[in-house]
């Protein structure tokens, strides 16, 4: 029911927002090369270049939005599948510079010259072809999420020991990509991109080609987004949200329910990872970095999780923020950032499409049925008991078991 | 009277030492005089070993010099010099006291002539008369060095020394650089077979060199005695390694476990996941900083007491920053943990960023009292001060939180709310105090902790971001609501750290331990000690 009447108002919002992206992947791309530099419409290069860096962030929180709004679990660790699909990227773009490095390896990537590797290891073989890295993107992330899931879920590690073990993930992650013996180009990562596909990966033209690729990938995420939260499996994963222990006793298995969902949710910030890193031109360990993986979750919550369109206005509106605040502002942007985390979970619980949701009484069919926005009933019930005897009352600590 | 008496002996005492060591003085004059008339080396061989025989230390540079050829006789009234040669002209000093004595032409002086073997008797003297000083340190770095440059020539003098030896450490040290020796020399079997009993039960690093060398040599039961003893010392050391394991273990699990502490109380009894807990052990370390500057800048003379201090002031800064989060943020949102792990994260980026905005993204120095610098040898064990300070007083804080929250009324309080909440109300408790009284408890603790470790890493604004994800591991891994386990969780993870560390390396042994955390946690959610009863989840 819920899941009807949610998928039936929302299309016309996803409708509009696959239009707008794709639009974007047009129209940006024609303005920046068509028009003539002079001209008023013209698009600046550094402008495509960040708000294509902004769409990479709006796919990554509309997969954390996926796990963490629709099912209910909060990954401290989406950053790593970001940066594991970026690395996987990094190295299909390492091979593709060839024998033109500083030291002229036609095999060996520089930093391994440097370190005085003698062959390519053998989990680099293979990423001078696209396709391969293309799958490896999507595979690698794929296959860490369904493995810590697969062992999580079953031994129903929820809610915020879930949090901590996933932040466990990354942050170990950072420390062995950190390390020179791994073969990632320890504390540097990968950089000095040459090409993409053979075509040069500082030019106008390939920027623009990536911008495209990225609105476009996005607005696939939100089509996948919105057909899985829409279909009969969707209503599932929101009643697993909302009553983890109640959808098992009925007889489904919420441990598979949820896996599908972190497995997809890591394959989309994979891709996520993989065209970021061709537009920015550096990958390196500090995209682990727990705090990272935390910050994702803002971007989420500020646009309003449990929506699809919220994460990616909030990760937009939010990297413009700190791409004005470290222009103009430097040593105030960690204040507005902290402010923002504190402000957004006191006073905008649902964030701003959930509250301008909320806001509008013209629509009476939504405001009694949506599922979405109550805070309380989206966390609670996922990591205290089902039915506490104090559900409802005044908030109050409750001890973590 | 008996004052007088005592001021007479004295004057004697005095006056006699005076005339002592004034005649021993002459007495050395006329010894040194005698190199003028010695005209072969066997003549020199006689003067050195009768100045080595006086056993007194001002003979010393006159003999470094002899043997480096820079004593002199003048041609002209056979006076004795040591000199050192600048061109055509020698610069002259008194033999015993140094003190100048003029120039000279290198042709009005003669060289006293030494060779090999004179320059070894020269050697062997000069041991004699370390070995023969008076204060015992001394004595003993000499017998270290003869013990690492052992010489068989050097055994007789070791056998007097070791004689007139009554500092029993001293004697220890002595008969084994004379083990030492003995090994290297053609001595009979038996004395060899006393000589590898005597460094085997040295059992150090040193020891085994020389006995390894030795066993590469020998032949027949001593070859045998010797890899025994080899294999005795290997088996030895292995001891030791794993004593120091324990030992750099158990530094770094008090130290995971003050980290942990306070977090254990907010989360683990609370169950407020609060990020900005590491933010409070720094706050803790930059109040240390600023009472050290304070009391360099008013009262130098108290810097030694300003740990003690700062560990009241850290514990009162940090709690009143806790008390204003949880009146402030935290208990709006009770019952929603995770919204509760947003907001302290935004509460601890604000902190970290007020904290570089004030004192600058730099380190800052913070200071080490005399009392906790230098460390203490056990055995083959080095334990510097400062960590066993941390361990005892991580014990201490550990033991006063125990005996908060097991004996006194604040804590049956607390832990009657964490219970059941409503009958405590209703039993008059007031719950929202208990609440903010028990996060400041926690936050206060993480500022103590703070001052602990300002000791042992850098102070920066970062100084929390670097302990909360181990404390969270060490509070999950140990079950959360159990003090115990916290302190199983944090001794455990610190000694498997530095077990795996030897193999492994410090950061993929920190990976390791990680991933084991991650996979113990699939097989006991709940951690080590998980509460049992009704309160768990279904």
């Amino acid at each position: 029911m819920t899941g009807r009447f949610f998928a039936g108002s929302a299309t016309s919002r996803i409708a509009i927002t696959i239009a707008v992206l794709l639009a974007i992947a047009v129209i940006v791309p024609i303005l920046n090369i068509a028009v003539p530099t002079g001209s008023a419409l013209h698009v600046p290069n550094y402008v495509v270049g960040l708000v294509g860096k902004y769409l990479c962030y709006a796919l990554l929180a509309l997969a954390l939005d996926l796990v963490w709004g629709y099912c209910g679990i909060l990954s401290l660790g989406h950053g790593a599948f970001f940066a594991l699909g970026g690395y996987a990227m990094g190295m299909y773009l390492m091979r593709q510079i060839g024998d033109r490095g500083v030291y002229g390896n036609p095999l060996l990537p520089d930093f391994m010259v440097f370190l005085n590797w003698k062959e390519l290891p053998w989990f680099w073989s293979g990423f001078d072809q696209f396709w391969f890295a293309a799958l490896m993107v999507m595979a690698v992330p794929g296959l860490l999420a369904f493995a810590f899931g697969w062992f999580a879920f079953r031994s129903r590690v929820t809610g915020v020991y879930l949090s901590i073990i996933t932040q466990a993930m990354t942050y170990a992650l950072m420390l062995a990509f950190f390390r020179n013996d791994m073969g990632f180009g320890g504390n540097n990562g990968l950089t000095d991109f040459k090409d993409i596909l053979g075509f040069n990966i500082q030019a106008n033209t390939t920027r623009s080609g990536l911008f495209a690729a990225t609105a476009t990938a996005l607005a696939f995420g939100v089509f996948v987004t919105w057909c899985i939260v829409g279909s009969k499996y969707g209503k599932l994963l929101m009643a697993v949200r909302d009553a983890e222990s109640r959808t098992r006793f009925l007889g489904w298995r919420a441990e598979n329910v949820k896996l599908f969902a972190f497995t997809v949710s890591a394959v989309m910030a994979g891709i996520a990872g993989a065209l970021y890193v061709p537009q920015v031109g550096i990958i390196n360990p500090g995209e682990f970095d727990p705090a990272n993986s935390i910050e994702v979750v803002v971007w989420a919550a500020v646009g309003g999780r449990g929506t699809i369109v919220g994460p990616i206005i909030g990760a937009v509106l939010v990297n413009a923020g700190k791409s004005w605040f470290t222009g103009a502002l430097p040593e105030f942007w960690l204040f507005a950032l902290g402010g923002l985390f504190i402000a957004v979970t006191l006073f905008l619980p649902s964030g701003i499409v959930g509250t301008w949701d909320r806001w509008q009484p013209a629509r009476p069919a939504r405001g009694t049925a949506k599922v979405d926005v109550v805070p309380e009933r989206i966390v609670a019930p996922a990591e205290s008991s089902g039915a506490h005897p104090m559900a409802g009352a005044k908030p109050q600590p409750q001890p973590a078991e | 009277m008996g004052f007088l008496r005592k001021v007479v002996a004295a004057c004697l005492i005095v006056a006699a030492t005076l005339h002592g060591a004034a005649a021993d003085e002459a007495d050395l004059r006329l010894l040194v005089a005698k190199f003028a008339a010695a005209k072969n080396f066997q003549a020199t061989e006689a003067v050195v070993r009768e100045l080595g025989a006086t056993g007194d230390p001002a003979v010393e540079k006159l003999l470094t010099a002899l043997s480096q050829g820079g004593l002199y006789v003048r041609k002209g009234d056979d006076a004795v010099f040591v000199g050192d040669e600048t061109g055509q002209d020698v610069q002259l000093r008194d033999p015993l006291n140094g003190a100048p004595a003029g120039v000279a032409a290198k042709a009005d002086l003669s060289k006293v002539k030494v060779n090999n073997a004179l320059r070894r008797v020269i050697r062997d003297a000069l041991g004699g008369l370390t070995l023969g000083s008076k204060d015992p340190a001394v004595r003993l770095a000499a017998a270290d060095t003869m013990f690492r440059n052992p010489d068989p020539a050097a055994i007789a003098a070791l056998d007097t020394a070791i004689a007139g030896e009554d500092v029993t450490s001293v004697k220890t040290r002595l008969e084994q650089a004379r083990a030492a020796a003995v090994l290297l020399s053609d001595l009979g079997e038996a004395d060899k077979m006393t000589a590898i009993d005597t460094l085997s039960a040295r059992a150090d690093q040193d020891a085994l060199s020389q006995l390894t060398r030795f066993h590469t040599s020998a032949q027949g039961a001593l070859r045998d005695a010797a890899g025994a003893a080899v294999a005795l010392i290997h088996q030895r050391l292995a001891l030791w390694q794993v004593a120091q394991n324990v030992w750099y273990g158990i530094s770094l699990g008090s130290v995971l476990l003050l980290a942990a502490i306070g977090l254990a109380i907010t989360f683990g009894v609370m169950g407020v996941i609060n990020m900005a807990h590491g933010e409070m052990v720094m706050l803790g370390a930059y109040t240390t900083f600023v009472v050290q500057q304070a009391i360099r800048a008013l009262a130098p003379n108290l810097f030694d007491w300003s740990l003690a201090v700062a560990l009241p002031m850290a514990f009162l800064v940090a709690g009143a920053v806790g008390l204003a989060i949880e009146r402030g943020i935290i208990r709006f949102l009770y019952g929603r943990p995770l919204e509760t792990l947003l907001a302290t994260w935004g509460v601890s980026l604000i902190l970290q960023q007020a904290v570089r905005t004030i004192f600058g993204p730099t380190n800052q120095e913070v200071g080490t009292p005399p009392w906790m610098s230098g460390s203490l040898q056990l055995g083959q064990l080095a334990i510097t001060w400062n960590r066993l300070c941390i361990v005892v007083f991580c014990l201490a804080v550990f033991a006063l939180l125990l005996w908060v929250m097991k004996r006194t009324r604040w804590g049956l309080q607390m832990r009657a709310v964490t219970q059941n909440r409503r009958m405590a109300a209703s039993m008059g408790i007031r719950t929202p105090w208990v609440d903010a009284l028990t996060f400041a408890l926690g936050s206060g603790i993480a500022g103590i902790a703070g001052v602990a470790l300002s000791q042992i890493d850098n102070v920066s604004p970062n100084f929390g971001q670097g302990y909360i994800i181990d404390s969270f591991m060490v509070v999950v891994f140990g079950g959360v609501g159990n003090l115990w386990g916290t302190f199983v969780g944090a001794m455990s993870l610190g000694i498997l750290n530095k077990f795996l560390e030897p193999y492994a390396g410090a950061v993929l042994g920190k990976i390791i331990v990680l991933v084991l955390i991650i996979l113990f946690i699939q097989k006991r959610p709940r951690g080590l000690f998980a509460l049992k009863g009704r309160a768990v989840e279904a």
